[in-house]
């Protein structure tokens, strides 16, 4: 609880990732044989070198946001998206700015000021802008520059049955997750990768895919709990409480079937719940990884997280208890020869 | 060659699910290769060995199909596509499992046909109820167009001539191909309808000194038709382009001086969308200079595709030309300029 209330706290927008990157590489030092990070920031600990067979399980430090692009005369800052913003949920929500962490809001038009129509449709990005309480751009430029980047500014709280809410469950807590694998031991090679920019485009996890080139990889996720109104359960992607979801496919990976199998095998073994992830697109760092070098057998394993993408995301404690323990479970398997690694690329003649 | 297209056509193999398709397609070429192997994205991969020039040649073996989200309590499955699926062509079809479940595609009460999208349409395989339904199929399961290929004339009719009829013409090639300088690896690329997936990592594991894709490709040769130069019959054709690659000129003229030497009958196409493994070769590693032989197909991605015997006979011809024919990297292809 408190490591995954201190992750989602701290600030990561894809490309500024260092707020959780030193986090976690005070929380992991003690349990770590070797601890790296490349140029793009992707943060590598290593265990078990030199061990067989060599698993990579990687869990993305990024979250969404937004990125100053303007002042204007009267000290508010204009802003774009750091990647896929629901422009619907950004009016009013408190932000913190630029690497002092300057706290602001995300102004509008108020409503008494808006015309009929526009109280209608949903405010642009560009009618957006942040306000930081300055009378104008000589006092803003004290405080903020043109490419600072804005994260949403959220506390982490349980609330109701054992329910957690609050910002950036996607992805801190495939990283809690991962964290906490890391403090045990394994008969493998575990590397386990923190990765950035997997908002923007996966862009952390294949270099680091690159650079391991596992001979097999685990994605620890935050994916879309559709289990609310509005949606008919045919919609559902996962439901909130129903245990981690398998990945069978989205928009950048197909799971191997013998990868689905040996995922529900394992889940059945330990008694967990466990759903398949009912929806075929966006996509996560197993789409670069599993193109890697010359291709790498990969899984997804998410905690359903309702409000994906908003300061206001609401994940079961159940699910992630029970995500973690699959996770554990797969290694363990995978550390038995539960997987043969061999079977994935077969010599016929 | 028409008996091994209605065999490959009919043979099921949706995107990541291309194991029966590679298994058939193995037993076709093992006698005329001497090395025969897979790897972990599937891509099944034919080696002739050679002292010169490596040649990857790809023919994606994958096919569209339908993949099953959700299972109902009266037993109708709800899916979304794998690949390019049109929720029109879907309408009133076909479609099986794999594993023998066969169903019917079914559509919501609708009050205009226009607003017919994926899930409007369920899959409904007989099942009474849910458990029924769950003892045949289960959610992630997926589904392709059930059709037997017709032979009318030259031309043969079928779902997954897209892209069947390349991996045949490149099954055709390797049986004729004679001894040659040149290293040929044949690979029978997985997922390329979800994005080129098999050709990224089979060509970066290759790393082959030229690449050429064998596909099919969008034809302008039927009434109203969009403005295509490619027609059923005429020839095989050489790629200029499409939005994945722009094909390396001295490729180009290699295949229309063979087609100029050898007689054989073909067509330029340019195409503004869609792509092709070539897209994923030519990026490989520092580029991988690279072709594309294209095999005209009339109503592509639906289940009653069309291609033409002789198209197909030609394309075998122009491959087996390319494959055999010596190709001095450092002259055809040179880096360093001083």
């Amino acid at each position: 609880m408190l490591l995954i209330k201190k992750l989602t706290e701290a600030y990561g927008v894809s490309g500024d990732e260092s707020g959780v990157r030193n986090l976690l590489r005070e929380e992991l030092t003690p349990y770590a044989e070797k601890i790296e990070t490349d140029s793009l920031g992707n943060l590598y600990i290593k265990k078990g070198i030199g061990k067989k067979p060599r698993v990579m399980v990687a869990a993305h430090m990024d979250e969404i946001g937004l990125m100053v692009v303007g002042i204007e005369s009267n000290g508010l800052l204009q802003v774009k998206t750091v990647g896929g913003v629901d422009e619907r949920v950004l009016v009013s929500k408190p932000v913190v700015v630029g690497e002092n962490h300057v706290p602001g809001v995300i102004g509008a038009k108020a409503i008494h000021l808006q015309k009929p129509h526009e109280r209608k449709k949903p405010l642009e990005v560009e009618q957006l802008y942040i306000d930081i309480g300055v009378k104008n751009k000589e006092e803003a430029e004290k405080m903020v520059k043109i490419g600072d980047y804005a994260a949403f500014l959220a506390t982490t709280h349980e609330i109701g049955d054992n329910c957690l809410i609050g910002k950036a469950m996607d992805n801190r807590v495939g990283c809690a997750i991962l964290a906490e694998l890391v403090k045990e031991d394994y008969d493998l090679e575990l590397t386990a990768v923190f990765t950035v920019q997997e908002e923007i485009g996966l862009r952390g996890a294949s270099v680091a895919a690159y650079n391991v080139h596992p001979d097999f990889a685990l994605v620890l996720e935050g994916t879309t709990a559709s289990d609310v109104a509005g949606v008919e359960d045919t919609g559902y992607v996962t439901k909130l409480g129903g245990g981690p979801a398998i990945s069978i496919m989205d928009s950048s990976f197909i799971a191997p079937q013998k990868v689905i199998n040996f995922l529900v095998e394992t889940a059945k073994k330990l008694n967990l719940p466990f759903q398949l992830r009912r929806l075929t697109t966006a996509g996560t760092d197993a789409g670069a990884i599993s193109q890697a070098h010359g291709g790498i057998p990969s899984a997804v394993i998410s905690v359903p997280c309702r409000y994906l993408h908003s300061p206001t995301s609401i994940i079961s404690l159940d699910d992630y208890e029970n995500t973690l323990r699959l996770a554990k479970g797969v290694l363990m398997a995978i550390a038995e020869g539960g997987l043969s690694l061999e079977g994935f690329a077969e010599k016929i003649k | 060659m028409k008996d091994l297209l209605k065999k490959l056509s009919e043979t099921y193999g949706p995107s990541g699910r291309e194991e029966k398709i590679r298994k058939v397609i193995a037993g076709e070429i093992k006698d005329f290769v001497d090395e025969v192997f897979t790897d972990p994205l599937g891509n099944l991969y034919a080696v002739k060995k050679g002292k010169s020039t490596k040649i990857m040649v790809a023919a994606h073996m994958d096919e569209i199909g339908i993949i099953v989200t959700y299972i109902d309590k009266d037993g109708f499955l709800r899916f979304s596509n794998v690949g390019g699926v049109s929720p029109q062509i879907l309408l009133g079809q076909r479609v099986t499992f794999g594993n023998g479940v066969v169903g019917s595609i079914g559509v919501e009460k609708l009050d205009d046909i226009k607003k017919l999208t994926l899930d409007k349409l369920y899959i409904d395989i007989g099942a009474k109820n849910k458990e029924e339904a769950e003892k045949l199929v289960k959610i992630g399961d997926i589904a392709t167009y059930d059709r037997e290929a017709a032979v009318m004339g030259t031309r043969v009719i079928g779902k997954a001539m897209d892209n069947r009829a390349g991996c045949a013409v490149v099954i055709e090639a390797l049986r004729r191909l004679r001894e040659t300088e040149n290293e040929i690896y044949a690979v029978f690329t997985t997922q390329e309808e979800v994005g080129l997936r098999g050709s990224r990592t089979s060509s970066y594991r290759i790393n082959p000194d030229l690449g050429l894709a064998v596909d099919v490709t969008l034809v302008g040769d039927t009434p109203e038709p969009p403005a295509l130069n490619v027609a059923l019959g005429k020839g095989a054709a050489i790629k200029v382009k499409d939005a994945s690659v722009i094909c390396h000129p001295k490729i180009k003229a290699m295949l229309s001086e063979l087609a100029a030497k050898h007689k054989i009958p073909v067509q330029m196409e340019v195409l503004t969308a869609g792509g092709t493994d070539a897209g994923a070769i030519h990026l490989t590693r520092e580029g991988v200079p690279s072709g594309v032989i294209s095999i005209p197909c009339r109503y592509v991605h639906t289940p009653v595709e069309m291609v033409d015997l002789d198209d197909m006979e030609n394309s075998v011809k122009l491959l087996t030309a390319f494959l055999s024919t010596s190709v001095k990297m450092q002259e055809a292809f040179p880096c360093a300029l001083v």
